[in-house]
């Protein structure tokens, strides 16, 4: 019998055109990209209708965690300021370095009275002690006045007059948390500000 | 593509030329790409999150006491967000005599969003018109928006009064303040809850049971 003969063929494939498609791909998402700001904490927003974006400078955003923790982020330039304020006004007193340190972290979330043994620590434990240890932005609508939630909304707001308010809480957050949070910027004539939700498509023409 | 021909002339055996065929191999570089690629689809944050605009009335105690009292009874409805995700509404004044004052809804299409639509029906469908009229007409979006504030603030729009409850969800909210950008709503406000609302409700979980009970205690005192 004649054997047959199996011609021999490269297994190498041309990968040129998926070179091109990638190096395409990889244009558009490096140029389009803005980079997701590290949350301390996973938040669950609700989702809404509302088409309104929200600004990308000018905002504290307060982060309500379900079990009503609450955390803090702004832009850069406010930090600083702000924790001055905060500090002189329950008379704490704050290292340069320590502030350097305040300046780069991107949430905070810690009673005053811990500010300072937590910017004390290495910078990439700091977070995760925040997160595993602290009890968040301490906030008391009894009318004392360690309400330091009160106070780190007054620095905020007079370091930056435009400065716009974004609440991004947890869609399981119960009312009684949420309402804190609102009476005390209530109190503080801040009557207006934002919710920060994911978009809801709806169904039918309203 | 990635074949390039060349001459070899200095090759072993010289005097011999020699078509060589250069391919270049094209996978380490897919292969850094599709790393790369990844990395920036993960760290990206494509869409920017949405967010909801609400003024909420100063806390001012005086100030807002007359400002309810203000809203027209037959304009004002009063929704009472329960707990696991149960919803409440009555019209105009509370009444404490009959349970089935007080009703129960969800946050369904059928349930708030059927029941706002239908008690602001008028400016609705003038919103409906004056959509068509923008894409018919082309209209600009100021114009539009003027006139659709216009609209919504109709002397005989409902006024809707949210009241939540302690054991409600911060999605319960949402979703009630959301009912009332679909339906066209314009005035709203998020109020305290009132010992009377949470009376109500009770009443109505026991369809009615307290105020019975109040009628017989009246009636042992006479």
């Amino acid at each position: 019998m004649p054997k047959v003969k199996v011609k021999r063929k490269s297994t190498a494939i041309d990968m040129t055109a998926m070179s091109d498609v990638t190096v395409l791909l990889l244009t558009f998402f490096m140029l389009t990209s803005t980079f997701v700001e590290p949350e301390p904490v996973q938040v669950a927003v609700p989702s809404s209708v509302s088409e309104i974006k929200i600004p990308e400078t000018n905002v504290l955003q307060i982060l309500v965690e379900s079990n009503g923790r609450i955390f803090m982020g702004t832009d850069p330039g406010m930090r600083v300021p702000m924790l001055q304020e905060v500090a002189a006004e329950y008379g704490y007193e704050f290292t340069d370095q320590e502030l350097a340190t305040f300046q780069a972290s991107d949430y905070f979330g810690v009673p005053i009275a811990q500010m300072k043994s937590l910017l004390n620590l290495p910078f990439d434990q700091q977070t995760t002690v925040m997160v595993e240890q602290g009890t968040g932005i301490p906030i008391d609508t009894t009318a004392n006045p360690s309400n330091e939630f009160k106070a780190w909304v007054k620095a905020a707001r007079k370091s930056n007059r435009d400065m716009r308010i974004a609440i991004k809480a947890a869609q399981n957050t119960p009312y009684s948390e949420i309402h804190k949070v609102m009476s005390s910027l209530q109190d503080l004539r801040e009557n207006r500000y934002n919710l920060i939700t994911t978009l809801k498509s709806v169904s039918g023409d309203f | 593509m990635a074949e390039v021909e060349q001459k070899d002339s200095g090759g072993k055996k010289k005097g011999k030329q020699k078509k060589m065929n250069i391919r270049v191999d094209f996978t380490p570089m897919v292969d850094m790409n599709m790393l790369l690629l990844t990395f920036f689809m993960l760290c990206t944050s494509m869409s920017k999150p949405q967010t909801m605009e609400i003024s909420m009335p100063s806390n001012d105690k005086t100030l807002t006491e007359q400002e309810r009292d203000k809203v027209a009874a037959s304009r004002a409805i009063t929704l009472i967000l329960g707990s696991n995700d149960r919803v409440y509404y009555y019209s105009g004044e509370p009444n404490y005599e009959d349970w089935t004052s007080l009703q129960e809804t969800t946050y369904k299409d059928d349930g708030l969003r059927a029941m706002l639509l239908y008690r602001n029906q008028e400016v609705v469908s003038k919103i409906r018109e004056l959509k068509k009229e923008k894409i018919e007409t082309k209209m600009s979006d100021e114009e539009y928006d003027k006139r659709a504030a216009e609209i919504k603030d109709s002397k005989t729009a409902p006024i809707v009064i949210i009241k939540a409850t302690d054991d409600s969800t911060y999605k319960n909210l949402i979703d009630a303040l959301d009912e009332m950008h679909i339906c066209s709503i314009n005035r709203y406000a998020i109020v305290d809850l009132a010992e009377g609302d949470e009376w109500l409700v009770e009443n109505y979980e026991k369809k009615g049971e307290l105020t019975n009970q109040i009628d017989r205690e009246q009636m042992q005192q006479q």
